[in-house]
């Protein structure tokens, strides 16, 4: 299909979204990542039966503690859909980068650029 | 086990807002098994306490250890060099491991990371339920393997009480009547005779109400 989808996304291949623990969200963000969201298969159709159940309860605890220390709840997302869909794949990704554009960088990242004399 | 459970984030940020530099201290043990305080949480709370220092434009330096057991001074005092280091620990331990840190570390301001809730079970994974409440003088021999102090709303010795319905307590729907469990155990065991003899008085001095305890062991003892 050659779908395009923005190109700052990068993605972190796991072998199911129950790979995904809350620390690997929230390490991402204290590297400096934007935005995280997680895209899995779509709900009842898991291979392992519960790994995207429960990474989205992953998501949503991240979004309760990324809200309480001011760094945003948005910033973190759960997507599903099946394999065979493509262009919702690219859908979701222009999705996610126009909200984070929206939002602005990582309020962390900034600061830690501001201590590496690395700000604008 | 003793089960804890994590205190809301927004408490332990007013906590150590003020801090310099706070260091994040887990236990292996029972915390670590009921998930509230073992080397994962530790690592969720400081990565997120990390970030909302960023945020603030704060310079804190948050860093982690997990001790084999915090209510043990033998893993205490290895844990001297880290502990010294920073300006306050957040004890992820229960509240016996939390006061063990602060009376070893006496100058350190000790926080505690986590709610200690009770003695108790996994019934499934990310559910715990009580069992236990250390009375110091043990009655599951006459009740079938099941505790009426713990398990019972009012502590009743001989019940069950007028509230009981189904098989529940008259406290929820949701609270299985303790002596109910302990009729159904007792008939399955064949041994009804024995709800029928009356348990005396407890002796409560073994409990909380005879003030805090302690246990000599004389023969172990050093
Ligand atoms: S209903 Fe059963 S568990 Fe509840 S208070 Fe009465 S005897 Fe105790």
């Amino acid at each position: 299909m050659r779908l395009n989808y923005p190109a700052h996304v990068r993605v972190v291949r796991v072998p199911c979204t129950g790979k995904v623990d809350l620390i690997h969200i929230l390490r991402a963000f204290e590297k400096g990542a934007d935005g995280v969201y997680l895209v899995g298969c779509m709900e009842g159709s898991c291979f392992y039966e519960q790994g995207n159940f429960r990474a989205r309860k992953r998501v949503e605890h991240a979004q309760r503690l990324l809200e309480a220390v001011g760094t945003g709840g948005q910033r973190v997302q759960m997507y599903n859909l099946s394999s065979g869909e493509a262009p919702l794949f690219a859908q979701y990704a222009r999705e996610m980068s126009e909200r984070i554009m929206a939002l602005g960088p990582n309020p962390a990242k900034l600061a830690m650029d501001v201590r590496q004399g690395k700000a604008a | 086990m003793i089960v804890a459970k994590g205190k809301p984030l927004e408490e332990i940020i007013e906590a150590v807002k003020d801090c310099d530099s706070i260091l994040v201290a887990g236990c292996n043990e029972c915390v670590t098994v009921c998930e509230a305080g073992g080397s994962k949480e530790v690592g969720i709370l400081a990565s997120a306490l990390r970030l909302y220092f960023l945020n603030q434009g704060k310079k804190t330096q948050v860093g982690e250890i997990t001790l084999q057991r915090q209510c043990d001074r033998e893993y205490l005092i290895q844990a001297r060099e880290s502990v010294e280091s920073y300006q306050m620990v957040i004890s992820m331990a229960c509240g016996v491991g939390c006061q063990f840190m602060a009376e070893e570390f006496a100058n350190k301001p000790v926080q505690p990371g986590v709610n200690t809730m009770f003695m108790g079970g996994a019934l499934e994974r990310g559910v715990w339920s009580e069992r236990c409440q250390g009375c110091g003088s043990c009655l599951l021999a006459r009740t079938g393997g099941i505790c009426p102090v713990a398990r019972c709303a009012k502590r009743v010795l001989n019940g069950p009480c007028g509230g009981s319905s189904n098989g529940k307590c008259e406290i929820s729907k949701d609270v299985d009547c303790a002596w109910q469990l302990i009729v159904n155990r007792l008939k399955a065991l064949g041994r009804m005779d024995d709800y029928e003899q009356i348990i005396p008085l407890k002796d409560w001095s073994s409990d909380r109400a005879g003030g805090p305890r302690k246990v000599v062991k004389e023969e172990v003892r050093q």
